[in-house]
């Protein structure tokens, strides 16, 4: 009578549940037994090293050209040969690490943050507040990105000046959050309508909890994971945003080197120095998949029930 | 093991005890209660004057269909009603004399918990999917008693003993969807007694569990009631899940109490038609083989309630009079009460 699965559950081993469990600790215990987790995080962590100390890869300087080298393919002294104007692609490649990372990673971190605070208070305190934070963020998801980034950009810096590195990467930075943040704004809104029908809202209510603690400790945890999957997208996203506006000049720009700067550099040659574009390309191609399978990971463990 | 719900181990209700707590002074007064939701397809009506009240140490049993508002008077004595669509039209709300509905949003919350507490009918969508259980309850006492995390997790562990939760220690770790239905009301139940209110409402606790196991939450819960001599209010569509329990019965209609009565005076003698229809459709084993007796029709409309009284065109008894007036809510001495023209002629016929 008394629920025999309940006996049977309590009779069994305790085991491995010797720490008391939070969201956070829990997931942690569970991603560091997945593969999916620790490759991806194995590659980040080489990523990083390189945007950080790219020296520890490297001896060449990027920036160093020589023509008699140029569009030489691949060999021992070159891993990933030259490009056409004579400079070490592999020494350019890795050095280009910490520019497309912090545009990448800030820019994706900036937007999801500005669009989730947003979009949860529009989805939980909805009616005119709702209203109006939606419509402002329609105006900035209508701007269609390349011409809004173009705008923003030509803008702040005048054509022919040449604006410092650190600048440079902000305005990059910042102009792709403002005319991203919507599309974070929209996914967390419609995740929290959903949340806040479901009881526990209410419970949280009637039992006395505070606005506030009700939404950063209670739906916050539940909307995440969407978030969190377009975040990892739009890492790789954004690193190729940095390119699409490397290739037009008024992003990143050299003595800067990106991997976005390496592509468009490549832009022209695809055919006939294909190295050119293969190596900076796989790099964005690896990280970006490496950051979406950790988000994959990441979504997973935060999510009780899949354990 | 579902004997011992019927045999009246609960059974201490006395009916003078009954009246006394009545006329004791109320713990909690909803009086002429309305709400109003304004949807798209016009206004509808959902309370219409609800009036009942609760003492210390009393069960009082909300009954009604769906849609009669028993959930919505309980949300708006919580104050946890979506507005829009719900809005609060008139009447009030008093906790040991103080209007609720007047009070400030602080002085509500403060409140919530405290002094009034609910429990949920669906236990799994009312915990937070991904906390632990004992997060939950031990959220409430480090946030509103400013317990520290060891002493929150120590009474989390007492409440879950007190709820009967096998190996708490232990299930206190884990998440809402690895308790059954059963366990989860039970934490529910856990929950909703953190911060010891003096007011417990229940809004159809055991609709979502299976027979034998609403039997052992509602013996838990009157155990709970006597032993901390809370109010308890018991919403349920379900006459025989309270009768063991409740020491009065509001009968809800369309929005309205259309009967008040202690627990044996209901089942003895009717004062209102709906009530003695619903009494009629319960299933007996005396009549095996016969048809069942159902009400006719369907409750009415809540945005086209008809004119009189509301309950009239589905009433075997119904009158001239009944189509055009509105029954007014009349105490019939011995603390009942019955909004029906003809109560007086149901009681001596009963």
């Amino acid at each position: 009578m008394t629920e025999p699965s309940e006996l049977q559950l309590s009779e069994a081993p305790p085991g491995g549940l010797t720490r008391q469990g939070s969201l956070w600790g829990d997931a942690w215990r569970e991603l560091r037994r997945k593969p999916r987790f620790v490759i991806s995080a194995a590659i980040i962590l080489v990523v990083l090293l390189m945007a950080v100390v790219p020296s520890l890869f490297t001896s060449v300087d990027p920036n160093f050209a020589d023509l008699d080298h140029s569009r030489a393919l691949p060999s021992g002294d070159a891993w990933f040969g030259y490009d056409l104007q004579g400079r070490n692609l592999f020494a350019r490649t890795v050095y280009g690490t910490r520019a497309s990372l912090i545009v990448g990673v800030t820019s994706a971190l900036l937007t999801v943050l500005i669009g989730s605070v947003i979009g949860i208070v529009a989805g939980y305190y909805g009616k005119w507040l709702d209203s109006l934070l939606s419509r402002f963020g329609d105006i900035f998801a209508g701007m269609p990105f390349v011409l809004g980034a173009i705008v923003i950009l030509t803008t702040l810096n005048a054509p022919t000046s040449n604006p410092s590195q650190t600048r440079i990467i902000v305005q990059v930075v910042l102009s792709i959050a403002v005319l991203s943040w919507p599309v974070a704004m929209r996914i967390m809104r419609s995740a929290t309508l959903v949340a806040k029908q479901l009881d526990y809202v209410k419970a949280a209510r009637g039992l006395g909890a505070s606005p506030f603690r009700i939404i950063f400790r209670h739906l916050l945890p539940n909307t995440l994971a969407p978030v969190m999957v377009y975040a990892t997208i739009a890492v790789g996203a954004f690193i190729g945003a940095e390119a699409t506006l490397a290739f037009l000049g008024i992003g990143l720009r050299p003595p800067v080197v990106s991997w976005g700067v390496m592509i468009s550099d490549s832009s022209n040659y695809v055919r006939t120095v294909p190295h050119m574009l293969l190596f900076p390309a796989a790099f964005v191609t690896i990280t970006v998949l490496a950051f979406v399978m950790l988000g994959d990971a990441v979504r997973d463990a935060l999510d009780p029930k899949s354990r | 093991m579902s004997e011992s719900v019927y045999d009246g181990a609960t059974g201490t209700f006395v009916s003078p005890q009954a009246r006394e707590a009545a006329e004791a002074e109320p713990l909690l007064e909803i009086a002429d209660l309305r709400v109003e939701f304004r949807t798209r397809d016009g206004v509808a009506n959902v309370l219409n004057g609800v009036s009942y009240r609760v003492s210390v140490g009393e069960t009082l049993a909300v009954l009604g269909e769906s849609g009669s508002g028993k959930s919505v008077t309980a949300q708006a004595v919580m104050g946890i009603l979506d507005t829009p669509p719900a809005f609060v039209t008139g009447g009030e709300v008093r906790f040991h004399g103080e209007n609720l509905l007047a009070a400030d949003a602080d002085r509500r919350m403060a409140v919530r918990g405290d002094g009034i507490a609910m429990i949920f009918q669906d236990a799994l969508s009312a915990l937070n999917p991904v906390f632990t259980v004992g997060f939950q309850i031990e959220e409430q006492l480090r946030v509103r008693r400013g317990m520290t995390r060891a002493d929150a997790r120590k009474r989390a562990v007492e409440l879950l003993d007190l709820v009967r939760i096998p190996g708490a220690a232990r299930r206190i770790r884990e998440y809402p969807h690895q308790f059954s239905g059963g366990m989860r009301q039970r934490a529910m139940i856990a929950m909703s007694l953190a911060l010891d209110p003096e007011v417990l409402i229940a809004d159809e606790p055991t609709t979502a569990l299976d027979v034998t196991v609403q039997a052992q939450i509602m013996d838990l819960l009157a155990e709970i009631q006597r032993e901390r001599d809370m109010g308890l209010i018991l919403i349920t569509h379900d006459l025989g899940v309270v009768a063991d329990v409740a020491d009065r019965i509001a009968v809800m209609y369309a929005g309205r109490i259309v009967e008040e009565a202690d627990v044996y005076s209901l089942f003895r003698s009717p004062g209102h038609p709906y009530t003695a229809a619903l009494l009629e459709s319960l299933p007996r084993l005396d009549l095996k083989g016969q048809e069942l007796r159902t009400i006719k029709g369907l409750p009415p409309s809540l945005t086209d309630i008809p004119p009189g009284c509301p309950f009239h065109p589905r009433c075997a008894m119904a009158a001239d009079v009944c189509a055009t007036t509105v029954p007014e809510f009349r105490h019939l001495g011995d603390g009942r009460a019955s909004a029906c023209h003809f109560a007086g002629e149901m009681q001596s016929r009963g």
